[in-house]
């Protein structure tokens, strides 16, 4: 069930630029557990999009199916949702985004909808460099089916029931630059400040965006031994850099030492600051990514941050030379060629 | 057998190696006889191969206007000595049997009652040609150039098939008519000709064109606003795609040199009908095209597009199951599976044409409809009317002729609206009105869901509000069999208490059948079934009469369940003619099965083979 929040918003409420208060951009009440990673990566879309300044029905929320895939409708209810099937969001995300190139697309997947059954689909939208924020909340377990290992879940983790996993867990964001992803980041469903400044970079981005949050389950996956619990994940995070979104048109202003700061300038003419970096890491060197990648994983640390990142590739719609118009409002003049041309077709057949 | 019986009237088939250019000589060959008038239906019988296996290439001349495959070859033209045994086994007695008579033929090929035309084909291209692919090119012009003189096909209309082939590529022109006459000049040096087998110019065609399914549905999705088309290669539904993006590419390229359309090639079928459905949620229309493994695939998604209410065109060009089945084979098999495709209950919309030209009328159909319902559409079509050229009406699109959008609320629509409701049934037809993403700031919004939901696209468990819903898609059907193409009746009224009914390409064999039925004293009423569901005009057609043959292409009768399952009628009443070895259905299987239904003895005629 899903239940509507109260109407009533607070005079006093801050609001952006387009004059709405957050409360124009939550959703109908979460049906999730309490305490349940997932809202609170909600939480931080609510936040980004009111930062923004997006109009929420200038977003398009997709999803799978699973927990995860359900939250769509606990944020941006003045946006279009679309709760499709098992593993396929990235297919509808792919034709929704041709028909209309002006809208934000916002995917929402988990561990068991994206490297699962999902798999297929996730790495050839990838592939396709869509332009969409594909924000994967990752459990490493099936929560609907009652806490089943998925393909994420790591070799040697122990769930509830106190099975060790024996297969090797599915690396999403170094698959994902395999792939030729071309906007990687990684964060914890705890950690709002770095969460809200990715997904705006994310949807800033004008490509693929993939924003692995590690987001643990509750109920069926926050136990000792488990590698995907709130313990596990708080003492073994390793963040790359503190991060900052800028917006188009605002003035840079960094409290930080210049030296200790790398610029990274977006398509839309907005900014991100990365304070404190890593030594010997560069997000925009792919390389470099894959190698930072491998030492984490080999120290048992989890990078989190924005891991890779390419602004000058093309995404979809520019490698198909599609018309500015979106194609969905192209009227029926400009696609019905008429049938002076269908006289000359025939006339090639006789 | 008289002289003239023959007269523009027999069937060629040409046996060829996979591979060796052999197929565009031969479509000049059809193409030849088409410009002469005449009604002419060619058919590619091709194995699942790239290179090197057999392949045949049969056309039929017919003054009667009969366009399905007939048995029996009057004429071969074997250019494959892997087959050659076989293609002398396979020629009709008193036929004609072209040979490459560079080597001598063993006595076990030699049959004392057809004819041997021997041109020593490898020898006038190895004296004639140096380079080894020109050697191979130019043996198959060479013996349509023998054909024609054979033939009495006229050699003006050969040149000017040439010219247009070779538009642009010019100097290609006078090679190729060099490599014709060689063909004339052997043939009138060494045999009697023109033959009793031969073609006289007509006037039968008119504006007629000659066109496959493919091509003419992939005109017609450009033509219907198809702005989106995802697919996934498979035999025999790859060239519909290809011929969309060809001639969007063509038509549909705006001031600026941009594409106001996309074509993308999907990983799957399952992702394919994702990328459709989630174009048509966001207001484009969009479509696929897959056959029998990826229509399998596409179940998935075809229950969610019915459930959560979103139009998508789903064309599924039929071929030879099950499973990998007979890829290059035809069968109309995938009724059954169009039609209730998915778990749970579901039924869907289909079309089932019959020509090019309804392959095109059909796909503006289809995104009408599919608009309009709200709901999934198929066009059933298959790979002989897909892959094969037939003589067809001209494309048409009436002047007047709007897009139905169906009910799509606007910015304005909502601003007076206190609440939108999805799934409301506001004008008691079964069907809702929706939104498009990005309509209204504040007012339209909803979530999209396969999961149960209510008039308010609310997720719900609630058993009352589930039964709503599923009732409401069931009127939904009802109101859409009074929208879907009419079936064709052939006659204002019935005249006997015998009828048949039929659909897609089993028509042009079933047409004529009802004359060789005729001229065995049998009339018989007939009914061509264009959609699905049945409009309550195919009950009252089938009610009125005693017994009804249904002919199909399949080995299950599956258009025969689908009307006992629907129509509620009485199994006994309907006979199956059912052909399913993966060649065209043809005119004289279809009499012969029913006149031995019906315990009738044929009378053989002059000229009607029973």
């Amino acid at each position: 069930m899903s239940y509507t929040r109260p109407k009533f918003a607070h005079p006093a409420l801050p609001k952006n630029k387009l004059g709405y208060t957050r409360k124009e951009y939550e959703g109908s009440l979460t049906t999730l557990c309490a305490g349940c990673g997932h809202d609170s990566i909600g939480a931080a879309i609510v936040e980004a999009c009111w930062e923004m300044n997006i109009e929420p029905h200038k977003v398009a929320k997709l999803s799978g199916i699973g927990c995860s895939s359900k939250t769509p409708a606990y944020f941006l209810s003045n946006s279009h949702g679309f709760n499709s099937v098992h593993g396929r969001m990235p297919s509808v995300a792919t034709g929704a985004n041709l028909a209309n190139k002006e809208l934000i697309y916002l995917g929402v997947s988990g561990d068991g909808d994206t490297a699962s059954i999902g798999m297929g689909q996730f790495v050839h939208v990838i592939r396709r460099n869509l332009n969409m924020t594909y924000i994967v909340m990752n459990n490493g377990c099936y929560g609907l089916t009652k806490g089943q290992d998925s393909a994420t879940a790591d070799v040697g983790s122990k769930n509830k029931q106190g099975n060790i996993n024996m297969f090797e867990g599915i690396d999403l964001c170094a698959l994902a630059l395999e792939l030729g992803a071309t906007f990687v980041a990684q964060s914890f469903s705890g950690d709002k400040a770095q969460l809200v400044p990715l997904i705006q970079a994310a949807m800033s981005h004008p490509g693929f965006a993939l924003i692995n949050v590690l987001s643990p389950c509750v109920t069926f996956n926050n136990n000792v031994g488990s590698t995907k619990s709130y313990d596990y994940v708080r003492e073994h995070v390793h963040a790359t850099a503190t991060l900052d979104y800028v917006p188009p048109m605002e003035e840079i202003t960094t409290a930080y030492d210049q030296d200790e700061t790398k610029l990274v300038k977006m398509h839309d003419g907005s900014w991100l600051q990365l304070h404190k970096l890593s030594q010997a890491w560069n997000p925009e060197d792919k390389v470099s990514t894959m190698n930072a990648l491998q030492e984490a994983h080999k120290k048992n640390k989890i990078l989190t941050g924005l891991l890779y990142v390419d602004e000058s590739s093309k995404d979809l719609h520019e490698l198909l030379e599609t018309s500015d118009t979106p194609l969905n409002l192209l009227p029926q003049s400009a696609l019905c060629p008429g049938q002076e041309k269908l006289d000359a077709i025939n006339a090639k057949f006789r | 057998m008289s002289l003239n019986s023959k007269l523009n009237n027999f069937v060629v088939r040409f046996a060829n190696v996979n591979g060796t250019g052999s197929a565009s000589a031969n479509h000049m060959f059809a193409k030849a006889i088409f410009r002469m008038g005449i009604p002419v239906t060619p058919k590619n019988i091709f194995p699942s191969n790239i290179q090197g296996l057999p392949t045949w290439y049969d056309v039929r001349i017919s003054e009667k206007g009969y366009l399905g495959r007939k048995e029996g070859i009057d004429m071969m033209v074997c250019m494959n000595p892997q087959s050659m045994l076989q293609d002398i086994k396979s020629v009709s007695v008193g036929g004609y049997f072209m040979y490459d008579s560079t080597k001598v033929l063993h006595a076990d090929f030699i049959r004392e009652d057809i004819h041997y035309i021997g041109i020593p084909f490898t020898e006038i291209c190895n004296k004639e040609y140096t380079d080894p692919r020109q050697r191979q090119l130019f043996k198959n012009i060479i013996y349509v150039g023998a054909l024609s003189t054979l033939l009495n096909i006229e050699f003006g209309v050969l040149e000017g098939l040439v010219q247009d082939q070779f538009k642009g590529k010019e100097k290609l022109i006078a090679p190729n008519i060099n490599a014709l006459q060689l063909g004339v000049d052997y043939v009138m040096q060494n045999f009697k000709y023109p033959l009793d087998l031969q073609v006289e110019r007509r006037d039968l065609l008119k504006d007629k064109i000659l066109i496959n399914g493919n091509t003419a549905a992939g005109i017609g999705a450009v033509y219907a606003g198809a702005t989106v088309a995802s697919w996934y290669p498979i035999t025999p539904s790859t060239s519909l795609v290809e011929a969309y993006e060809k001639y969007a590419e063509k038509l549909r390229i705006d001031a600026n040199g941009k594409r106001n359309f996309a074509v993308v090639q999907a990983e799957d079928e399952l992702s394919a009908l994702g990328m459709a459905i989630g174009a048509n949620w966001n207001g484009a229309r969009s479509f696929t095209a897959t056959s029998g493994p990826g229509l399998s695939l596409m179940n998935e998604f075809l229950g969610l597009a019915y459930f959560s209410e979103l139009p998508v065109v789903l064309v599924d060009v039929q071929r030879s199951g099950p499973s990998t089945g007979m890829p290059t084979r035809t069968q109309q098999s995938d009724l059954l599976l169009a039609a209730y495709a998915s778990h749970g209950d579901t039924k869907h919309i289909l079309l089932l044409p019959a020509t090019p030209a309804e392959c095109f009328e059909m796909m503006l159909d289809a995104f009408d409809l599919a608009d309009q319902l709200q709901t999934p559409v198929m066009v059933l079509s298959d790979l002989d009317l897909g892959m094969n050229d037939y003589i067809s009406s001209p494309l048409v699109f009436p002047e007047d002729r709007k897009y139905q959008k169906g009910k799509v609320l606007t910015a304005e629509d909502l601003q007076g609206m206190t609440k939108f409701g999805r799934y409301l049934d506001t004008d008691d037809d079964g069907i809702p009105y929706r939104t498009i993403p990005a309509t209204h700031p504040t007012k339209g919004s909803f979530f999209t869901r396969g999961s149960s939901h209510d008039e308010y696209a609310v997720y719900t468990e609630d058993s009352p509000t589930y039964v709503r819903i599923v009732d409401r898609l069931t009127k939904k059907f009802e109101t859409a069999k009074s929208m879907v193409p009419a079936p064709r009746f052939y006659s204002s009224e019935n005249k006997s208490k015998y009828a048949m009914v039929f659909f897609g390409t089993s028509t042009y064999a079933a047409e004529e059948a009802m004359d060789i039925l005729r001229e065995q004293g049998l009339e018989i009423d007939a009914l061509q079934i264009k959609a699905f569901p049945f409009s309550s005009s195919v009950n009252d057609f089938i009610e009125a009469h005693d017994q009804v043959f249904v002919i199909e292409q399949n080995r299950d009768a599956q258009m025969r369940s689908l009307l006992v399952n629907e129509l509620e009628i009485d199994p006994k009443k309907l006979k199956k003619v059912l052909n399913y070895d993966g060649t065209p259905i043809t005119a004289n299987f279809i009499a012969t099965t029913i006149l031995s239904a019906l315990g009738v003895q044929p009378v053989l005629k002059e000229g009607v083979v029973i």
